[in-house]
């Protein structure tokens, strides 16, 4: 075995905190002021009794820090992921104990598979009172335990300013992901001194893992030496922010990318070595030539199952290159001959300077490229069109022309996922959120809201489906009270689209309870929102609506009817091998 | 393949749950765990008996490290090391010869008597795994009414020059997996 020992001295325990020599404030100020030290000025949330003393000082620091009121917790975290995801900073969202926690579970498991960094506070009832089964308790603590990268029972309101700025760290950290800060109402009330410095007593070692230089040779000497390489990288290369690392080192080396639905706007999708999305609903040229190549660089992935299909014939013939941030990522699934436990981006820089002193010839993978543009040429994506109905590939390329390219795309899971991945060519990192991981139908409309609050020059649009769209819809009003230009499109097929696409093409057409033709009218469910409703059920429409909905000033609903059973392709069947792809 | 992995983790209310919620959804089974503070109070080591090849060990190594207050990981297996078990046994005991065949037993397996009284006895063994499990065995003709073990806890025997490699080794990891 490899590996025998492994340490991590991330983080030493609190020691002993002196007691109070300052004015005393309530443990609900420690925390906002904690909150505000670490450069938070946005908060979703919903009140409830375990909360009532922050929401007392969130009051009093309304002008330092402005809280979102949403209309259900699993919105507020979705909210607070938006917001994570369009900026990289740590989204913070603040719920009540009980049904408030758990409320919030889903989001918090959403951003805890895709690393997002969150700091989630919880109400807790008393300290006295915990494990009475007492009003609205829950253990938050357990519930959310296999689902956050670490978490806090705050029993002490003298820990509490430490344990703040520690989730803030944590969250960031390495790989990032979700902190729970679990708070007993008595310990918002209790006093405590706020000593407004980083606490001394924790030790943070250095955050970005370099790579050596060693494994740095390593992986040069063997990308020199494929003849079929291709760049696989993931969302890994988003959260590092390492894009343009990516762009030197494929300009160097002139070898083709292919991003997983993750990675979407870690690669420019218009750059000419980049073949698409890879694995189940990827393009012809990606899957295939990940099938065909003898070195596969992996950056910033997992080797998910969405991606690799059936494990043992994912790049069979290929030597792999794992570089991640994450140590237990690597030889998880796929066994690397040269594994790198580093930041995409420093990795990536290393060997854009270090390819940077070599001489390449300009074409020496001329033979590989040819193969691939012939792939390229064999099966492209295509669009299709009708005369009387909308096609939902047609809608994301139109939704594409009069954004130009520019909208930050955030979608909820399903058919009009996929969709948005393959027709919205991307131009940046950060442009496309989506739930990835967990594949969470609710998100796009309330992480669209956060993306457009942290994004406030920028036309940030929610593509959702009809489905997805009825899940988290009750957020709207909450865009509508806080003037947040919402922009929402609604791929409406009248079914849960995606299961509708496996029933027929796996269950023998038995199209059992995806049928959501008995939905509200959504135009009218905008309109008793405040919000602008509009529709278009057919082509000619489609752009005008499209124009109108996104010019308006204020929150937009776009209601568009596309055909009914329409499938994405190419797909590749679950755990099926990824070369064998249906095309249509 | 059976496996000992030694894990220092911070002596905090929850931290233990966390490295046994990991097992259990990562699909991995503890055959036993035994947890004590260390030398530093702040830390506690827990000694976990687990199966799987070397791919899930590997696994089972970097998703414990991975943990906010998990300070070491070792495959104590794959390395120099100690490994005990103690276990408490009640036999009873109603005759002379029988009382002795005990006391053979004891004395053949270095075992203690640590409490003894007109019908029963209870006796403390100390040792590895296997050689606890064949005491308990040897004493089951007799009346075994309770068996209560601790776990194996283990400990590394690696000179201070050895440590030295193994740190190389772990220093390599850090960058090279």
């Amino acid at each position: 075995m490899e590996v025998a020992t492994q340490t991590s001295t991330k983080v030493v325990p609190a020691a002993a905190v002196p007691l109070p020599e300052f004015e005393s404030i309530r443990g609900a100020e420690v925390l906002i002021k904690g909150l505000i030290a670490n450069g938070v000025d946005t908060i979703f949330g919903l009140p409830g009794g375990a909360v009532l003393h922050i929401y007392d000082e969130l009051w009093r620091y309304r002008n330092d820090l402005t809280h979102y009121l949403v209309r259900h917790e699993q919105g507020a975290v979705h909210a607070a992921e938006g917001y994570a995801r369009a900026t990289g900073k740590v989204g913070v969202a603040l719920v009540t104990s009980g049904p408030g926690a758990t409320n919030a579970v889903t989001g918090i498991a959403t951003a805890y598979m895709d690393s997002i960094p969150l700091v989630v506070i919880t109400g807790q009832v008393p300290s006295g009172m915990i494990g009475t089964d007492a009003f609205q308790e829950v253990d938050t603590f357990g519930i959310t335990l296999p689902v956050v990268k670490h978490s806090y029972l705050v029993r002490n309101v003298h820990e509490l300013e430490d344990i703040v700025n520690e989730a803030f760290y944590l969250a960031q950290e390495g790989k990032p992901g979700p902190v729970v800060i679990d708070i007993p109402k008595d310990v918002t009330a209790q006093l405590t001194e706020y000593r407004g410095e980083q606490n001394a007593a924790l030790v943070f070692e250095a955050v970005k893992p370099a790579p050596s230089l060693e494994s740095i040779e390593a992986v040069v000497e063997k990308i020199l030496s494929a003849r079929q390489p291709v760049f696989y990288v993931g969302g890994g290369v988003v959260s590092a922010g390492a894009a343009e690392e990516l762009a030197r080192v494929v300009d160097l080396l002139r070898v083709p990318v292919t991003p997983t639905l993750m990675g979407l706007g870690g690669f420019p999708s218009a750059d000419p070595h980049c073949l698409g999305m890879l694995g189940m609903h990827g393009t012809y040229a990606a899957n295939l030539a990940v099938a065909e190549s003898d070195l596969l660089i992996a950056v910033g992935v997992r080797f998910d199952d969405r991606v690799t299909g059936k494990l043992n014939t994912f790049a069979p013939n290929a030597e792999v290159i794992h570089i991640d941030i994450d140590a237990s990522n690597i030889g998880k699934l796929r066994k690397p001959q040269i594994p790198v436990v580093a930041d995409a981006k420093e990795a990536l820089a290393a060997l854009a300077d270090r390819f940077a002193q070599e001489s390449l010839e300009e074409d020496r993978l001329r033979d590989w490229w040819e193969q691939i543009r012939g792939w390229q040429s064999e099966v492209p994506l295509s669009c299709e069109y009708s005369e009387t109905e909308i096609k939902p590939q047609q809608l994301i390329e139109t939704l594409h022309k009069v954004t130009n390219g520019d909208a930050v795309v955030v979608t909820d899971v399903g058919q009009h996922q996929m969709w948005a991945a393959q027709f919205y060519p991307l131009k940046r990192n950060r442009q496309f959120l989506t739930s990835g991981g967990l594949g969470t139908m609710g998100f796009g409309l309330p992480a669209a809201m956060g993306a457009q609050l942290a994004c406030p020059d920028q036309t940030v649009v929610a593509v959702v489906g009809d489905g997805g769209f009825q899940m988290t819809n009750q957020e709207i009003i909450t865009a509508v009270q806080y003037k947040i230009p919402l922009k929402v499109v609604i791929m409406n097929n009248g079914y849960l689209g995606m299961v509708r696409q496996w029933q027929e093409m796996f269950y023998d057409r038995a199209y059992s309870e995806v049928d959501l033709s008995v939905s509200p009218d959504f135009v009218k469910l905008a309109e008793a929102y405040g919000a602008k409703g509009l529709r278009a059920t057919t082509p000619d429409e489609l752009e005008r609506v499209l124009k109108e909905g996104l010019e308006y000033d204020g929150v937009a609903i776009m209601d568009i009817v596309v055909s009914k059973e329409e499938n994405v392709f190419p797909i590749v069947p679950a755990g099926g091998e990824s070369r064998n792809m249906i095309l249509k | 393949m059976r496996h000992t992995i030694s894990i220092i983790v911070a002596n905090e209310a929850g931290e233990l749950s966390r490295i046994v919620g990991l097992f259990s959804a990562r699909g991995y089974n503890i055959e036993t765990i035994s947890v004590g503070k260390t030398l530093d109070p702040r830390w506690s080591k827990a000694t976990v008996v687990t199966r799987g090849d070397d791919t899930t060990i590997e696994q089972i190594v970097k998703q414990c490290a991975r943990l906010a207050r998990v300070k070491e990981v070792k495959a104590v297996t794959t390395l120099p090391h100690i490994e005990r078990e103690m276990a408490l046994i009640d036999v009873s005991v109603n005759r002379g010869d029988e009382r002795q065949e005990v006391m053979n037993l004891v004395n053949i397996f270095r075992a203690k008597v640590v409490d003894i009284s007109h019908d029963k006895m209870i006796l403390e063994m100390s040792g590895t795994q296997e050689k606890v499990d064949t005491f308990i065995d040897m004493l089951k003709p007799l009346a075994v009414n309770e068996v209560t073990r601790s776990g194996t806890v283990a400990i590394t025997r690696l000179s201070a020059l050895e440590k030295d490699t193994q740190v190389a080794e772990r220093a390599n990891f850090a960058s090279f997996a």
